[in-house]
């Protein structure tokens, strides 16, 4: 841009204006890293400092020893994983059929996306209780699993179908003029153009699937079946000062999966963002 | 109407095959079928409920009782206590979020050295859990173990620790600075998006004219960014109105209620109390105020555009 070429007047001013905004940003985390490699001794020195004074990594340690933990991070992999994949088999198909036979349901799916986005959940977690309780699936993983593919399937759908535009129809025609039947095109032609669209929705689907926290505190009363978010909020003494490391560290492992896969389809979710953003 | 559908039919028999449209359903009910069944079904049921009794258990009698519930919650001082706070919640979030990601977004729109650091830091809140994100907050405001308190005093601001998320007057600015936090990357990417849509030629022209700084901004960068800023605005607000996770973590709607905001207090009378029809009322009522805060907003935006 061009005031970014003058320089000059006011730059001194928006490097200080930047800095704050790192340090608001930033601060949080930090802090949670901090805590989580002091020793309980330090904790409870009632004298908070930046850098742990004797930093140990044995609050990572004790959070993989409390069994609740590692079980639910079993759980939370379990539902995710399964969430995510289902996610994936069911809106493939639907996508591809969507795009490539325009209809009604191209726009409903879309309208679907942003209707979803208005109402308070307390209108659909109450019957979806009522309905999952009718099946028996309340306090089930396999009832969350239900639940995260429903609520992740939308979403999805409108995200391949974007990856389904950009494969050339002509291609497909190509390769189906050569002979090859239909199943084969879109075996060798249409699958691996399509590989990295899959991976983002999956990616996507894993994420919010792992991250989330509402349908899992309603539905799942068992602390056998909790996900990794419940059982952090429920983590005992979560008040005193004495488990705050084991809680920051056990918070901080929970984080690297979606931090990491984020940072995967970070590119293209904001690219799909900006693309929103400048139609709109 | 019959024109209509002649000519709708007319349209679409060039695309139609045979045997085409079951392959198609066959294809798009696999996904559709749990959508409508888990989704559009509930949200059409919950929207009957607000209209019963229903209650919590098994093989409770459901009776439809009209706006029962609607005359309850008007006369429900629990219920208009948390809607303020519910409001001021989503109004101070909303509003406060957009001014610090409209600052931040004119920062990373412009070649600054370290932009990318801060680039990769706004995007991190969209990752984590928002559960992650709770405890992360209450480390901080942690009255003895908490950075905040200690850093406060040793600027000589505070003479003794605060408890944040307790004290009736601090936990709500509290919690909001924290939903400010969480919501940034949205805000501010999308806000971005629409700075880097604005026409460089336009503010170019504007600078050989001799326009400052602010006169650019009002005058060219501002006009454009309108529309994304209604967008985004409106999309905070109804998703800062719902919110329930992140101040369920903090602080459970305490302390007395101070943070109790409308899906918190929708939630206790469901999954505590049972009152499966009256939460749900609840659900319809806070759509109904949505709708019309909307309607208001976009008609005044669109009005001032012109």
């Amino acid at each position: 841009m061009s005031t970014a070429r003058r320089g000059g007047v006011g730059t001194p001013l928006k490097y200080l204006a930047l800095l704050g905004y790192l340090v608001f940003l930033a601060f949080p985390l930090a802090w949670l890293a901090s805590t989580a490699l002091k020793t309980p001794r330090e904790m409870a020195s009632l004298d908070p400092t930046w850098i742990p004074r004797h930093p140990t990594l044995a609050n990572f340690a004790e959070a993989f020893r409390e069994q609740n933990l590692t079980q639910s991070a079993g759980n939370s992999l379990l539902v995710a994983l399964t969430a995510a994949v289902l996610t994936v088999l069911l809106a493939l198909p639907a996508a591809y059929a969507l795009v490539r036979f325009r209809s009604v349901l191209n726009k409903l799916a879309l309208a679907w996306v942003l209707v979803s986005q208005v109402f308070p959940f307390i209108l659909v977690i109450i019957p979806l209780f009522m309905i999952l309780k009718q099946l028996d699936l309340v306090n089930t993983r396999g009832g969350l699993i239900l639940v995260y593919l429903t609520f992740n399937l939308p979403f999805a759908l409108w995200m391949l179908q974007g990856y389904v535009r950009g494969v050339p129809k002509e291609l497909e025609e190509a390769a189906s003029v050569d002979g090859a039947g239909r199943l084969r095109v879109l075996r060798t032609v249409v699958a691996p153009l399509l590989a990295p669209g899959v991976v983002a929705t999956f990616l996507f689907a894993f994420i919010s699937s792992w991250n989330e926290f509402m349908f899992a505190l309603v539905l799942l009363k068992d602390p056998d079946l909790a996900t990794l978010p419940l059982t952090l909020v429920r983590f005992t003494g979560a008040d005193g000062v004495a488990r705050l490391g084991p809680l920051a560290a056990a918070a901080l492992l929970a984080t690297i999966p979606s931090l990491a896969l984020f940072a995967v389809i970070q590119r293209r979710l904001t690219a799909g963002l900006l693309a929103g953003a400048v139609k709109g | 109407m019959t024109a209509a559908t002649a000519t709708l039919a007319a349209n679409a028999k060039p695309v139609r095959r045979k045997g085409f449209e079951p392959a198609v359903l066959g294809l798009v009910a696999p996904a559709l079928l749990p959508v409508l069944v888990l989704s559009v079904a509930p949200l059409l049921y919950g929207i009957y409920l607000g209209f019963t009794d229903a209650r919590a258990g098994r093989n409770m009698p459901v009776h439809v009782t009209g706006f029962a519930n609607y005359v309850e919650l008007f006369g429900d001082a629990d219920f208009w206590g948390s809607f303020r706070i519910g409001l001021v919640w989503a109004v101070g979030v909303t509003v406060l979020q957009f001014a610090a990601a409209l600052g931040l977004a004119l920062l990373l729109n412009q070649k600054l050295r370290g932009r990318w650091l801060a680039r990769t830091l706004t995007l991190v809140p969209w990752a984590m859990p928002p559960v992650v994100v709770g405890l992360m907050w209450r480390l901080v405001y942690h009255p003895q173990a908490g950075i905040l308190n200690s850093t406060l005093k040793d600027l000589h601001l505070i003479s003794s620790n605060v408890d944040w998320l307790n004290s009736f007057t601090l936990a709500l600015p509290a919690v909001i600075a924290v939903g400010v936090w969480a919501g940034m990357p949205q805000t501010t990417i999308t806000l971005l998006a629409g700075l880097q849509a604005v026409p460089g030629e336009l503010t170019e022209a504007a600078t050989v004219d001799g326009a400052s700084t602010w006169q650019r901004f009002r005058a060219v960068t501002w006009p454009a960014l309108r529309p994304v800023v209604t967008a985004i605005t409106a999309l905070d607000f109804i998703w800062n109105i719902n919110q329930f996770g992140l101040v369920y973590v903090l602080t459970q709607g305490g302390p007395g209620g101070q943070t109790r905001l409308p899906m918190l207090f929708a939630y206790e009378e469901a999954f505590r109390y049972g009152f499966f029809g009256y939460a749900a009322s609840l659900g319809v009522a806070i759509v109904l105020v949505v709708l019309v805060v909307l309607a208001f907003y976009l008609r005044r935006m669109l009005k001032e555009a012109v």
